[in-house]
């Protein structure tokens, strides 16, 4: 029986990744370990000092840790969907020989999105194992947080790969990230609640995807309770997946087949 | 004659305003050797991509292996090899992987390809170079493993687009063979160049491109017997002295083309036009005499040299 094509391109980006897994996994995991430990035990004795009740039982560590799993699973969804786009269409160009295949745009994409998720639930899972070994929540608990963390990645990973299509050079990467990605990491509830803003603004939080994952993977890993119900959080999500997706794909398209 | 493998009826490529390709009709024919001959921007490259399925026909009919583009471009690619302009190889990953992943496109099963990595490392003389790493490696090197690749999947059909653009002479000559080798095996190959010594090398038949248009078609042999005389004389005169030789020369050769730096007359006998030349008193600084090129059909039939 034939390969479904969208795999044959998962298995190549694994094949491609076979040659760097060993430095990938190892920064994967050290990551965390220097953040938590930075932020939520040195930062956080601070900021347990004061108000140690505003981020519950576990103190500012185990608030911290899911809301750094979920903004880990956000930044990593907009490298991934950024960069590969960028290799593919314009730096290396590769997508341009894949498609003398039987491969199609619409396969690349839908193989690039597997191949994302794979890899998100792969950092978010190192991730996870980590928060564990810090002593925050229950194994079960952190584990249903890496879900949203993944979700929170590709949802915004498909809006990426869709804005580096339509790039005609890098500058734009790096002003999106800087006036883009780098904001929402900052200012969607991840190292402080968005209680801290003043009301009139605390909308403009619940339209950034990252806060919708923090708040499920608290929810999940430290049971903290939610503004809205938790599908309204994934249907969210989802949402923006779906419309990444659907402009990724028209950009792609354009990009490859003239 | 058998049934063609690519067909095209007024086939047709525009990019908004700008007609590419501008309604061509063609036939290739299994086991022959097709060329596409034009300056840049003449077409060639757009043809290419339709007859690869991956790029979209706006006007016009197109077959290939009797199929069409427009419905069943996959089909179509995974009987196709394509050696792209710019090779697109993954520079990171080494000559091996390089073409197992692309014989992974083609859903080939892996005690399929990993003989016929051997056979074509081989056949690319890059047996050495397996484990490198495609970096490392020169640009007819990365040229031959572009092909080696483009016959992962045992194409019928192989399109080559400037194979041997900015290679150096002998790394072209090492792709010449290679070629030839494909061809005797039966592959059918068709090229792009704007070498007309390349077209003249391999091709067995070849249409000039124009501005979008197929000006002549035929064997190389044919177009320059139809479109150019037996022998070229190519007169250099000293800085400022041309204009005034050009006014003296007049009967003396059926065409003259005058190009920025020399005077090509287009004779049946060379020697015969020298003695003219000289007899009225014309002296060149430099003189050439050679048979007719695929360059002179070009000239002739566009006004326009290859390579400007």
């Amino acid at each position: 029986m034939a390969t479904p094509v969208a795999l044959r391109f998962v298995e190549a980006q694994a094949r491609n990744y076979r040659r760097v897994w060993r430095a990938s996994a190892f920064s994967n995991f050290l990551n965390p370990i220097m953040y938590l430990t930075a932020m939520g035990i040195g930062l956080g004795s601070l900021v347990d000092e004061g108000t140690a009740s505003a981020f519950g039982a576990g103190g500012y560590l185990a608030w911290l840790a899911p809301g750094m799993l979920a903004a880990t699973g956000f930044l990593a969804g907009a490298g991934e969907g950024a960069f590969p786009v960028m290799a593919g269409t314009k730096w290396i160009k590769s997508w341009h020989s894949v498609l003398n295949t039987p491969v199609a745009p619409a396969d690349i994409l839908l193989g690039l999105f597997t191949w994302i998720t794979l890899r998100l639930l792969m950092i978010c899972g190192i991730y996870g194992i980590v928060i564990v070994m810090f002593g925050v929540g229950t194994p079960a608990g952190v584990a249903l947080a890496v879900l949203p963390a993944a979700l929170v990645g590709i949802a915004v990973a498909a809006p990426m790969a869709a804005f580096a299509a339509r790039l005609e050079d890098d500058s734009g990467l790096a002003t999106m990230f800087r006036f883009g990605v780098v904001p929402l990491f900052l200012f969607s509830g991840t190292f402080f609640p968005i209680s801290q803003f003043p009301e009139l603004i605390r909308p403009l939080a619940y339209l950034t995807p990252l806060w919708h994952g923090v708040e499920l993977s608290r929810a999940a890993a430290i049971g903290l309770d939610t503004v809205f119900p938790w599908w309204v959080n994934v249907g969210y999500l989802l949402v923006w997946l779906l419309v990444g997706w659907v402009l990724a794909d028209t950009q792609v398209e354009k990009r490859l087949i003239a | 004659m058998s049934r063609p493998l690519v067909e095209a009826r007024g086939l047709t490529k525009r990019f908004g305003d700008f007609t590419a390709v501008d309604a061509i009709d063609f036939e290739i024919q299994p086991g022959e050797v097709y060329g596409f001959l034009g300056p840049n921007g003449a077409g060639k490259s757009s043809t290419m991509r339709m007859i690869g399925a991956t790029s979209p026909i706006d006007e016009g009919t197109l077959s290939v292996f009797g199929l069409d583009p427009r419905a069943d471009g996959r089909q179509i690619r995974g009987r196709l090899g394509v050696v792209p302009q710019e090779n697109q190889l993954d520079e990171e990953l080494r000559v091996e992987d390089n073409l197992f992943i692309y014989g992974r496109y083609f859903d080939l099963p892996r005690r399929t390809i990993t003989p016929r990595i051997d056979e074509l490392l081989d056949f690319a003389q890059l047996s050495d170079k397996r484990k490198s790493k495609v970096v490392a490696l020169s640009g007819g090197m990365k040229r031959r493993l572009t092909i080696a690749r483009a016959l992962i999947n045992q194409p019928e059909l192989v399109l080559l687009d400037e194979p041997t653009t900015g290679l150096d002479p002998q790394a072209r000559h090492i792709l010449w063979d290679r070629l030839y080798r494909l061809k005797q095996d039966g592959v059918t190959l068709v090229i792009t160049t704007h070498y007309m010594d390349e077209a003249e090398q391999l091709c067995d038949r070849l249409c000039v491109m124009d501005r979008g248009r197929i000006v002549a078609e035929g064997t190389p042999r044919q177009l320059i017997e139809d479109h150019s005389h037996r022998e070229v004389l190519e007169l250099r005169f000293s800085v400022g002295r041309q204009e005034d030789a050009i006014a003296r020369l007049g009967g003396v050769a059926s065409r003259l083309e005058v190009l920025a730096d020399r005077v090509l007359l287009y004779v049946d006998s060379a020697d015969a036009a020298m003695a003219e030349v000289a007899a009225r008193g014309l002296v060149p600084e430099s003189t050439v005499v050679r048979r007719s090129t695929l360059e002179d059909v070009f000239l002739r039939l566009t006004g326009r040299t290859l390579v400007e």
